[in-house]
């Protein structure tokens, strides 16, 4: 027993030696640039002694949290994964959880626009409050983060699917976006025919992109598609005559609603829907793409480019189709951006929105389509609902991507790799579990 | 004439800051294959300790040649210790994991870096004291100005050190050792973390070099700054081959004569769309870039 005492207060001891030397470490980091504010017009210099306290603190609380998720990690996350996997078997093997789920789910998304108004005939009747008050704002952000969904669905084919790491990836949607605005400010072209439009000329150039990168592997492909993404918004800022530089386009038409008058609200809750459905469909094409031959060729390509080659896949032809097929969303999702916003200009399409995109789908799990949704969602959704926090939002964005990305290396939702077996045996289901886990 | 030299000389200065930063790029790149996307924010922290440093000192009376030499040590000095701390917490657990989350990792640990510099210093540009003296020698030459001078010669020098270090020293070998082959250099007792460690830290007193020097011949910061020069200097270091460090030196000084030359000769428009043209169009002639070993692949 008083061993037992005599451990525990050692190890107690060592772990709060630990956490000091972690936060005196962070302190001495943090000093000039939190502490010092020199004032050089008026010569004087301000001492923020507080914040180093309140750091120094902070440091040695989480530092234990730290440790602990740290070691739980190194202990093998054997107990979390058998979770998730417990869930996704539930979700195979019992057809009716799978079809509850998906019922509330789309229920959910089906009268999310109408939840404010709902909400305002009960407060009124029945004098109820809400913990959140849903509103038309809501409905707008929801807009966003479907238009973000279909991002990364397109991402995940080019990424995800194909293995070919792009950062350039905002380019299309630019490509979409300013197809629309500008064939809509000079003819007057309306968004339904030029959904399509939008969507096949972004395909027109993603093979122009691909056709020089083709030789190019891994992080060479990354900066040239990066330098690409800058290169297109650099002449969209520049070329005045053209594109009407920083100042953008504005006044572009809503979607046609086919004689239909809709007030704003109305229109907002139209876009949605349109964008509901949109999604829909992006998601039933990427799936039936990811199984059909082309997507076995994409997925064959990402594991092995000789081996691939050498199974007689047309090496360019599949390279090619991956960049036009993952470019064809972003155009379409860029038409229905320049449509939602009716204003657009250079700034939306830097390369953080490119590395916001590739966050979706590395976040929320590589080449998997729900993974893909959630990572989105997260994306979008957390810092529009940190507005509250409103300086510190970001700051905890990016320390968020960083904690997720160390305690959830494979994403928040890895995607399952398809297996063929002949048998249930344990040893093929611990493979396939060592699959998964490399995948 | 004159006006050559000067677009010369000026893309020469921007050249050699990039190089600054690409070294760092290209030998964390070469020893654990990460694009390393917060390496930008390590460069920017160097420029504002920099400043924060020699602003505080100024108001005591100092001046000259002390005060930069002190304030660059002060930033160097934090910026190593910035960029250990961010292999340690956001690099070293995902060691093992898929190859693109610790890509994910770092473009989150620069927006944290970004927004921390933000939140405690401010938005604005601040102006950075000009704390390289001007040179009575140089009075006569028009077309270069003394700063130029100095980053030039510091470049060399710091270039220079490097080279000998990794190629004479142990831990340059043991550097060399684990970029060829990490786990063969395990195995021959190298401590591959403690190499790794080095390897941050050299990159971002480095890049932190580069933030002081040109931070005081453009005379101003925010926190933005490192972002635009970190890809720029990404930029450069696949130009010149990623891993290798007499590329990311190449790489840098032909990024900065090309813009420095579309700049002077057609408009400053377009210096960017310049660069990244000029890189598209070499990567497509040598698809590991100009000094980048092209190694066949293994069946």
């Amino acid at each position: 027993m008083v061993d037992r005492v005599k451990t525990f207060m050692r190890t107690a001891g060592r772990e709060t030696a630990k956490s000091a030397l972690a936060a005196l470490w962070f302190m001495f980091l943090t000093f000039p640039i939190v502490v010092i504010k020199v004032n050089s017009l008026e010569g004087t210099i301000e001492w923020r002694w507080m914040r180093l306290v309140t750091i120094g603190v902070g440091v040695f609380v989480f530092s234990f949290l730290w440790r602990y998720l740290m070691a739980r990690r190194e202990q093998g996350s054997d107990g979390e994964r058998s979770l998730q996997k417990r869930i996704a078997e539930r979700f195979r093997s019992d057809r009716r959880v799978s079809v509850t789920a998906i019922t509330a789910l789309s229920l959910f998304a089906l009268v999310f626009p109408f939840i404010g108004p709902i909400q305002n005939l009960l407060s009124e009747s029945l004098g109820l409050h809400f913990f959140v008050q849903f509103s038309g704002y809501q409905t707008s952000i929801m807009i966003s983060a479907l238009i973000y969904v279909m991002l990364g669905l397109g991402l995940n084919i080019v990424v995800g699917l194909a293995g070919l790491l792009d950062l350039g990836y905002v380019a299309f949607y630019a490509v979409g976006a300013y197809f629309y605005a500008l064939m809509n400010h000079h003819f007057g072209l309306g968004f339904w025919a030029a959904l399509p439009m939008a969507g096949l000329l972004a395909a027109t150039f993603g093979v122009i992109l691909g056709f020089p990168v083709l030789r190019l592997r891994g992080d060479y492909l990354a900066i040239v598609t990066l330098g690409f993404g800058e290169i297109i918004r650099l002449i969209l800022q520049n070329w005045n005559d053209f594109s009407f530089g920083p100042s953008g386009i504005a006044n572009i038409s809503r979607p046609g609603t086919f004689g239909l008058d809709l007030t704003i609200q109305g229109n907002t809750i139209y876009l949605y829907y349109i964008m509901l459905a949109l999604v829909l469909f992006t998601i039933l094409m990427v799936n039936r793409l990811r199984d059909s031959r082309i997507g076995r060729a994409w997925i064959a390509l990402r594991e092995d480019e000789i081996a691939c080659q050498a199974m007689g896949i047309d090496k360019t032809r599949t390279k090619l189709l991956a960049f036009a097929m993952g470019a064809t969303w972003a155009g379409l999702a860029g038409c229905i951006f320049a449509a939602k916003t009716t204003f657009i200009n250079p700034e939306s399409f830097t390369f953080m929105e490119s590395a916001m995109i590739l966050s979706i789908v590395v976040l929320g799990g590589m080449g998997s389509v729900v993974g893909v949704m959630v990572g989105a969602f997260f994306i979008i959704l957390v810092p529009e609902y940190l507005r509250a926090f409103s300086e510190y939002r970001m700051l905890a964005f990016g320390a968020c991507m960083v904690l997720i990305m160390v305690f959830r290396p494979q994403g928040i939702i890895g995607s399952a790799r398809k297996t063929y077996m002949f048998k249930r045996e344990p040893a093929a289901q611990e493979e396939e579990e060592r699959d998964a886990a490399s995948a | 004439m004159d006006y050559f030299l000067e677009l010369f000389f000026g893309g020469l200065t921007r050249g050699s800051i990039y190089a600054l930063i690409a070294l760092g790029y290209t030998m964390v790149y070469g020893i654990i294959e990460l694009i390393n996307f917060a390496h930008g924010e390590i460069y920017m922290i160097g420029a504002f300790t920099a400043l924060i440093v020699a602003s505080a000192l100024a108001l005591t009376g100092m001046t000259g040649w002390s005060l930069l030499v002190l304030a660059a040590l002060v930033a160097i000095v934090y910026s190593a210790a910035y960029g250990f701390t961010m292999e340690k917490v956001a690099y070293k657990p995902l060691r093992n994991a898929p190859r693109l989350s610790p890509l994910i990792s770092a473009i989150g640990m620069s927006i944290f870096l970004q927004n921390y510099v933000l939140l405690a210093q401010t938005s604005d540009f601040l102006s950075f004291p000009s704390l390289i003296e001007e040179f009575s020698f140089m009075e006569e030459v028009t077309y270069m100005r003394s700063t130029e001078l100095v980053i030039f010669v510091t470049t060399a020098l710091a270039t220079a050190l490097l080279t000998l270090y990794i190629k004479f020293t142990k831990t340059g070998k043991a550097m060399r050792a684990v970029a060829q082959d990490k786990t063969m250099a395990m195995l021959l007792g190298i401590n591959v973390n403690r190499v790794i460690s080095v390897t941050f830290i050299i990159g971002s007193a480095l890049a932190a070099v580069g933030g002081v020097l040109i931070s005081s011949h453009i005379g101003q910061i925010n926190f933005y700054i490192g972002f635009i020069a970190g890809i720029k200097a990404f930029t450069a270091a696949v130009l010149g081959g990623i891993g290798s460090i007499p590329g990311a030196v190449l790489g840098g000084m032909i990024l900065g004569w090309t813009e420095s030359f579309a700049t002077g000769y057609v408009s400053s428009d377009y210096e960017d769309v310049f660069a990244f043209g000029l890189l598209v169009f070499i990567l497509i002639f040598r698809p590991a870039g100009l000094l980048g070993k092209s190694t066949s692949q293994k069946v």
